[in-house]
């Protein structure tokens, strides 16, 4: 249900103009899209259905589950060791001997840009949209909750890395289930590893490249006027083969730069929006704690708003997914453990902050419609979520609340838009390819097949209209934290032993700070 | 007494050859010992892409090699016969804090860093790694033209 319903809403004022332009004769765009939302449709039916006699998919109950899980059998890790955690990101425990390898805030920070994207802005804009102000709660508990999920798969991820004789290192749940699996003699590692891998891929080529390609091009053409979407798809194709084929570094690391630079800005100007509408902080407040338990006229209620604020949070944190723990897996440390306590900031950062401040400014500046008289969301028949003051959704929900303070806003965001696609494209190209080569072997022409493909695929998605594309998206994506969190729940085991270990030496000062 | 040790930045410049050669002059005259450092500048807080973080180790060895093979060991060689005792050290690092660093580990009683003598408006808004050295060396800095 809410599937369908999330596919209008994401299809908002900016996608209005794309529709208008299918009148026109069968274009190269709209090819694309029939061809695409056929063959993709039975994957996301699967992982989307809801359990029998309910409107709950059971994937987010998957995730959801797993999540607490971790959280109680590790005691709450993710508050326990939250300051340790800091101490190592300012590499406190860090040897100065090993300066010149991979700090934990590098990895951390690449991590990071990987994750921070579209989710943070169009995601949670979809989420409010849909699920109204509630969700906004969900949202933050099920950050709070995934950090315990990331803590684990990054600490295994460290653990059952390969190390090549050159020195280079390969990770991820691919390595770790096969490994980790054979070392607690349960079977169907190999099997189950592979599949991973396979969705791994399929997830690189939807939510970590053409969903953000789409996006991209929305947020462009909402500025620049309409155009064909494959114009914004051979571009940045270009850019990207430029980069992970060529091997241009520098534009990567010029994008890595800037996307922490925008991050801070856009919660910066977040923050100054909240500040300059503090009168609302009562009712918004009130709006959003009301709206976690009941719903205030929501389709779908109080439920409603939870499916949507976890299904958000878990888009954007990764949390369980598996693809932090490829990111991590490289950092160089004697403590695996201690990467898994750095990792576990991610979702906090993105969704507890980042994603709070997007929900908080739309809340805030009152975009969403209430009836004066019940105090209800006025729903929108025809799309199915909230009416919102300018029939906005998605990316332009949260480019109109910005904009309604500072009129300049939106073409910030369109950049910042630009940039977080591009670095989560990135990222991803190097999740998918660790995938592509645990398949098919190490090898120049088997990486070459695979970036190839990467920069085919962000023509498709720049050129599909995003229905088919947010729905195959989200459906890759959430089909690798199926099979990671078996393997998680096989495996935490291990982790449990690692963190005992390592918090009783700390304690007893065995292991010390080096400043 | 502890022996004087005097140390010499080196990144493979004329202008660093002319610190250290100041250096090795004047350690013959106090009867010092001479470090050569050699800092490639690295900062934990940089950023990288997830391929540059899985390459890091990789290069980092390459760099080191690298630094040894073509800065250091020809320098050492060339100083083999100056008459006073040299030894050489490579670390990674912010430059300016890593020679005072490794002033403090050796106990050394002097600095000697050559400065290029440019006066860009980069090093002006930036400052020079000879200038930075000189606000926060903890032994007396001779900065060699």
């Amino acid at each position: 249900m809410n599937k369908r319903m999330e596919t209008r809403a994401l299809v908002g004022a900016a996608a209005a103009s794309l529709l208008a332009g299918a009148a026109q004769a069968q274009t190269l765009d709209e090819t694309i899209n029939a061809t695409f939302a056929s063959a993709t449709g039975w994957f996301v039916n699967f992982i989307f259905s809801p359990f029998p006699g309910t409107s709950f998919p059971w994937i987010v109950a998957w995730l959801v589950v797993a999540a607490s899980v971790f959280t109680l059998y590790f005691g709450f890790i993710q508050f326990r060791v939250i300051k340790h955690s800091i101490a190592l990101v300012k590499g406190d425990y860090s040897d100065p001997n090993d300066a010149g390898e991979v700090s934990h805030f590098q990895a951390l920070a690449t991590a990071l840009s990987g994750t921070v994207g579209l989710g943070n802005i169009a995601g949670v804009a979809v989420a409010i949209g849909i699920g109204g102000p509630g969700a906004t709660f969900w949202m933050i508990l099920a950050g709070l909750l995934g950090m315990a999920s990331k803590f684990t798969e990054c600490t295994l991820g460290v653990k059952y890395r390969n190390e090549y004789p050159d020195g280079t290192v390969s990770g991820g749940p691919m390595y770790y289930i096969t490994k980790g699996f054979a070392e607690r003699g349960v079977p169907g590692g190999k099997f189950l590893a592979a599949l991973f891998a396979i969705f791994c891929i399929l997830g690189a080529f939807g939510g970590g490249n053409m969903f953000q390609a789409n996006q991209a091009h929305q947020q462009l053409s909402g500025v620049l006027g309409d155009y064909p979407g494959w114009i914004t798809g051979v571009i940045f194709a270009i850019v990207v083969f430029v980069v992970i084929v060529g091997g241009i570094k520098s534009i990567a690391q010029v994008t890595e730069k800037i996307v922490p630079f925008m991050a801070i800005l856009y919660c910066g100007t977040a923050l100054i929006i909240i500040l300059m509408n503090i009168g609302n902080i009562g009712w918004a407040f009130g709006q959003i704690f009301a709206g976690a338990f009941t719903g205030l006229g929501i389709a779908g209620g109080a439920v409603g708003a939870l499916i949507q604020g976890f299904k958000r949070a878990a888009f954007s944190n990764e949390a369980g997914v598996g693809s932090a723990a490829i990111a991590h897996s490289a950092v160089r440390t004697k403590e695996p453990i201690t990467e898994g306590f750095v990792s576990l900031l991610e979702p906090f950062i993105d969704t507890v902050v980042i994603c709070t401040m997007t929900a908080l400014v739309i809340i805030f500046t009152q975009q969403l419609v209430t009836d004066p008289e019940t105090g209800l969301y006025v729903m929108n028949e025809a799309t199915g979520r909230i009416a919102t003051v300018g029939d906005t959704s998605g990316v332009g929900l949260t480019s109109a609340a910005f904009g309604s303070t500072f009129a300049f806003f939106p073409y910030v965001l369109v950049v910042a838009v630009v940039l977080f696609a591009f670095s989560t494209m990135i990222s991803w190209s190097y999740y998918g390819l660790k995938a592509w080569t645990y398949l098919f072997g190490e090898g120049k022409t088997q990486e070459l097949i695979f970036k190839l493909l990467f920069c085919f695929f962000v023509i498709v998605g720049a050129a599909a209209s995003l229905g088919p594309v947010i729905d195959f998206s989200d459906a890759a994506i959430f089909a690798m934290a199926v099979v990671n969190i078996i393997g998680l729940y096989v495996l935490m085991p291990i982790v449990k032993r690692e963190v005992e270990s390592y918090l009783s030496r700390l304690k007893s000062g065995e292991i010390k700070k080096f400043v | 007494m502890m022996a004087n040790v005097f140390v010499a930045a080196y990144d493979g410049s004329p202008a660093g050859r002319r610190a250290v050669d100041h250096a090795v002059a004047q350690a013959k005259l106090a009867g010092a010992s001479v470090v050569v450092a050699h800092v490639l500048e690295w900062s934990p807080y940089s950023f990288l892409t997830p391929e540059e973080i899985a390459e890091r180790h990789k290069r980092r060895g390459e760099e080191l090699k690298r630094a040894e093979s073509a800065v250091v060991a020809p320098l050492a060689a060339d100083l083999a016969n100056s008459g006073v005792s040299v030894s050489t050290e490579i670390k990674y690092g912010h430059v300016a804090e890593t020679l005072c660093d490794i002033a403090k580990d050796h106990g050394a009683s002097q600095i000697f860093i050559g400065r290029t003598g440019h006066s860009t408006i980069v090093e002006r808004l930036f400052g020079s790694v000879a200038g930075s050295l000189a606000q926060i060396a903890p032994v007396p800095c001779t900065i060699v033209p």
